[in-house]
């Protein structure tokens, strides 16, 4: 860089652009939350789509699976599983999980739900299906 | 070393590498579950493998940063630390609390552990990198506000250089981005959108400014290069750094049910965000060129290089070839996120850390650098490291891309496991590459261990 550049003069756009950027990512940030109420649906989150996302959480599924694209990669996104299987065949499949595991294969922990929590993780899982989330999965398998 | 207070850096420096094993070893038992699925199951599921894996990366990072700074601030501000026992005394409170977050994952079940630890006072946990139960994120605080308290006092009574001052926002920006952490609303999409204040803001923002000033301090030290000129360098770099990263957090906006303009946003400015990456590689080999004087500490040469070349491939280039939207709609979620993390971290954070080790430790042990056997053998290290990270990124970029295909693009989409059934292979080669990175690890402890005179500066 030429003499002409000097230190200060960085430093002045240092402070400068990152103030504005920042200011910037602000507003956005403030557009962004009077627009989400039209796509997040939160008019519809009960004390029992509450509770699923709580055993969402405390269970750590986001630590194998993917929901919304976020999470890790070791098993299926979750934001669309209720178009795959259904309300009855999510059910299922979570409490038909052998303790031991299926020998050879990637397996999910048994975590003896109850059905009232079955029902809670469900509601999630469908409230979260029915966010407007510009289209994404690309279809069905996730 | 220049100032006695200095020395609180060592326990630091050993206590990220030894965390730093413990990741590397359950990166590989969770390449194994990848490829042999009921491996170590139901003891240690993967989610919770997993959550070892990047709770100890996150924590042995902070380990080197801090180190790295109280290493570096009294040299910058030209006086002793403010307080070196208070320095200790987080030492242990950090390494205590983590070693106990980390028992706590491997025996219990994750959500007993919530229960036990407080979870239902403030949920917080079961959020992906900020698993951590509610006390061990208060003491993450704690520790942080001291070291903050600490480094800042240092730098207020003594001079303030633009390298420690770059520092110092970096380092203010992690703990006070790490607040949003705290904030766990009930709607998905607002706990989503201010959980990347913390992940996104951290490692595309804020840590970006704690590399730059570590890659200045050593290059100052180890070229002898003019002050002003690095400094100015690294000003433009972080400038570049946060006018394309705060509004390139738009890149993780795009299907989240955040407003659709983000596609947009997100794609144009995290389009920007490889150049101060490239900034810096040409930064660091710039200076290295210019060089006034020939430092015996070659390793640390080579690894002030390496990170910045490997930041720029893996946050930079792998960075960019899945953020723009339209590709991202399909790479989403995929193994190619994988791999690009894998790379990122390594070359931006693992490396700059493991640079200002390789450059302090030999000080910290009263010698300018270590013998030249010694260094030989760090050197192998780094290859060996260095390159087991590109093989990893290829495997899981080629999975990635045959993932993508089969699942999202052909004309008949598989399921999740039936696609992943099919690249196996690559999950195997991952596994190979992944020995060798330990390999490497273990040479690199190694080269601590090797005796012989010490390099004479010349």
């Amino acid at each position: 860089m030429s003499g002409a550049f000097t230190k200060s003069m960085a430093r002045n756009i240092f402070y400068g652009g990152t103030t504005f950027f920042f200011l910037l990512f602000l507003a956005l940030t403030f557009d962004t939350h009077t627009q989400l109420p039209k796509r997040d649906m939160r008019q519809n989150i009960t004390p029992q789509i509450a509770e699923g996302k709580k055993l969402w959480e405390v269970n750590n599924c986001i630590g194998c699976h993917t929901l919304m694209g976020e999470g890790a990669y070791f098993a299926p996104e979750l934001g669309n599983v209720i178009v795959r299987y259904g309300d009855e065949g999510v059910k299922a499949f979570i409490q038909s999980r052998p303790k031991e595991g299926i020998p050879g294969r990637r397996s999910m922990p048994q975590f003896n739900f109850t059905d009232e929590q079955l029902d809670a993780i469900v509601a999630f899982l469908k409230h979260v299906n029915s966010i407007n989330d510009a289209n994404w999965p690309p279809n069905d398998q996730g | 070393m220049q100032f006695k207070s200095q020395a609180v850096a060592k326990p630091y420096f050993i206590a990220a590498i030894g965390l730093f094993v413990g990741q590397i070893l359950f990166g590989l038992i969770l390449g194994l579950q990848y490829v042999l699925g009921d491996f170590l199951f139901p003891e240690i599921p993967f989610n919770v493998a997993r959550m070892v894996h990047t709770n100890l990366l996150i924590v042995w990072l902070l380990f080197g940063f801090m180190g790295g700074a109280y290493y570096m601030i009294p040299e910058e501000a030209e006086t002793d630390l403010f307080s070196p026992k208070l320095a200790l005394l987080m030492f242990w409170i950090f390494l205590v609390a983590g070693a106990l977050t980390i028992v706590g994952y491997l025996t219990v079940p994750y959500a007993t552990l919530a229960a036990m630890t407080g979870n239902d006072l403030v949920e917080t946990m079961g959020r992906e990198f900020l698993e951590q139960p509610l006390p061990t994120k208060l003491g993450i605080v704690v520790v942080a506000l001291a070291f903050l308290f600490n480094i800042t006092m240092t730098v207020l009574k003594g001079k303030k250089t633009a390298i420690a001052t770059v520092l110092l926002i970096g380092l203010w920006g992690l703990a006070v981005f790490f607040l949003f952490s705290f904030y766990n609303p009930v709607n998905v999409v607002l706990d989503k959108f201010w959980w990347w204040w913390t992940v996104h803001l951290w490692v595309e923002g804020v840590w970006e400014l704690i590399l730059g000033s570590f890659l200045a301090f050593v290059l100052i030290k180890t070229t002898g290069v003019d002050r002003e000129v690095i400094e100015k360098w690294l000003y433009v770099i972080v400038t570049l750094t946060l006018i394309s990263g705060i509004i390139g957090t738009g890149h993780h906006y795009f299907w989240i049910g955040t407003p659709e303009y983000w596609q947009w946003w997100g794609s144009v400015f995290s389009a920007l965000e490889p150049i101060p990456f490239f900034g810096m590689t040409v930064f660091a080999f710039n200076m290295v060129n210019r060089r006034r004087r020939e430092h015996p500490n070659k390793a640390a040469v080579l690894w002030a290089l390496g990170t910045g070349v490997m930041a720029f491939l893996g946050a930079g280039v792998w960075g960019f070839l899945h953020t723009l939207a339209p590709v991202n709609y399909y790479t989403h979620g995929s193994q190619i996120t994988a791999a690009h993390g894998h790379m990122a971290f390594y070359g931006a954070y693992a490396m700059v850390n493991l640079m200002m080790i390789s450059y302090a430790m030999p000080i910290l042990n009263g010698r300018a650098a270590n013998s030249n056997k010694s260094q030989v053998v760090e050197m192998w290290s780094f290859w060996l490291m260095t390159i087991a990270m590109v093989f990893i990124t290829l495997f899981l970029t080629a999975a990635g891309i045959l993932q993508v295909w089969l699942q999202r693009v052909s004309d008949t989409p598989l399921p999740f496991m039936v696609a992943q059934e099919k690249i196996v292979l690559f999950y195997w080669m991952r596994e190979w590459a992944g020995v060798v990175f330990l390999i490497g690890l273990i040479l690199y402890i190694a080269s601590f261990f090797i005796g012989g005179k010490e390099e004479a500066a010349k």
